[in-house]
């Protein structure tokens, strides 16, 4: 059986550092999960991060905003590859859903991600 | 309008440029000065995704920018021009080129440089350069978002 699946959150600040924290109190899990931070990062810098945190390891990239430099960088590194895919968008529903998903391929596991972070987001009426 | 802003961003285009600035300067479109976007497809794609699309975004080469200048500063929309060093900025604004006011906006770590400020790194021999143009004339200064404070030249070289 192949390693399961690594999910990196890419984002600005400390959201990823929160994001996961979140997920870890959740659930229990604390070993799917990487956060990376773009502070302090030209795109070269953060490539190395996101390398670093890839670990050589199949991996879906969660990235916070559909544009700008968490986003550049993790496309950039999962171009041409099937074993790194990203998603955008990142939201705590998606994640729940993923660490539980984690034996799909990379990008069957981003777009199951995609869909229940899409889910949650609704307007209830108050 | 014209050009609002110049700045020189390692990070080209990303949230500080399209929300930071473009918001309340109400930038109608971008221009993104990169010899190495220019000539990629894919790099444009990428950067095109994050600018909402009332945005026009414009990927330039050093010397397309440097012909379309005056174009781009007689446009009645405003406009914010972003490019990734230092030595892209002293192409445009060689021979007093039309670039008379610069924001360095983020240079990060690499070897060779170091700490000015929290968001901008540099070598000596890019802190000349900056003090070069200011001598012939530009205003440069030091800013990510504009709530913060401008910082002066010399504060930061």
């Amino acid at each position: 059986m192949s390693d399961p699946l690594r999910g990196v959150i890419v984002s600005h600040a400390a959201v990823a550092q929160a994001l996961l924290t979140a997920v870890a109190a959740i659930t229990g899990v604390n070993d799917a999960l990487v956060p990376v931070s773009n502070d302090g990062c030209d795109s070269g810098a953060l490539t190395e991060r996101l390398t670093r945190a890839i670990d050589a390891r199949p991996a879906v990239l969660f990235v916070d905003l559909p544009g700008g430099s968490c986003l550049t960088s993790s496309v950039r590194l999962a171009r041409g590859r099937t074993d790194v895919a990203v998603v955008t968008g990142v939201n705590l529903a998606m994640l729940l859903d993923f660490v539980f998903h984690r034996d799909l391929a990379p990008a069957d596991a981003a777009r199951r991600a995609a869909e229940a972070g899409s889910r949650a987001i609704r307007t209830p009426a108050a | 309008m014209s050009i609002a802003l110049y700045r020189v961003d390692d990070r080209l285009i990303h949230g500080q440029v399209v929300v930071g600035w473009g918001k309340p300067l109400n930038a109608r479109f971008i221009v993104l000065v990169d010899d190495s976007v220019r000539s990629s497809d894919q790099e444009q794609e990428l950067y095109r995704m994050g600018v909402p699309p009332d945005i026009e975004v414009v990927f330039a080469s050093t010397a397309e920018a440097r012909q379309r200048l005056s174009e781009w500063e007689r446009d009645p929309r405003t406009g914010i021009l972003v490019f990734g060093d230092i030595d892209t900025l002293a192409a445009l604004a060689a021979n007093g080129h039309g670039v008379s006011r610069v924001n360095v906006g983020g240079l990060h770590h690499r070897p060779g440089r170091s700490e000015r400020l929290r968001y901008v790194y540099l070598s000596d021999g890019e802190a000349a350069k900056l003090k070069a143009l200011a001598a012939q004339g530009v205003e440069v200064t030091a800013q990510d978002v504009p709530t913060t404070r401008p910082v002066p030249l010399e504060d930061f070289t």
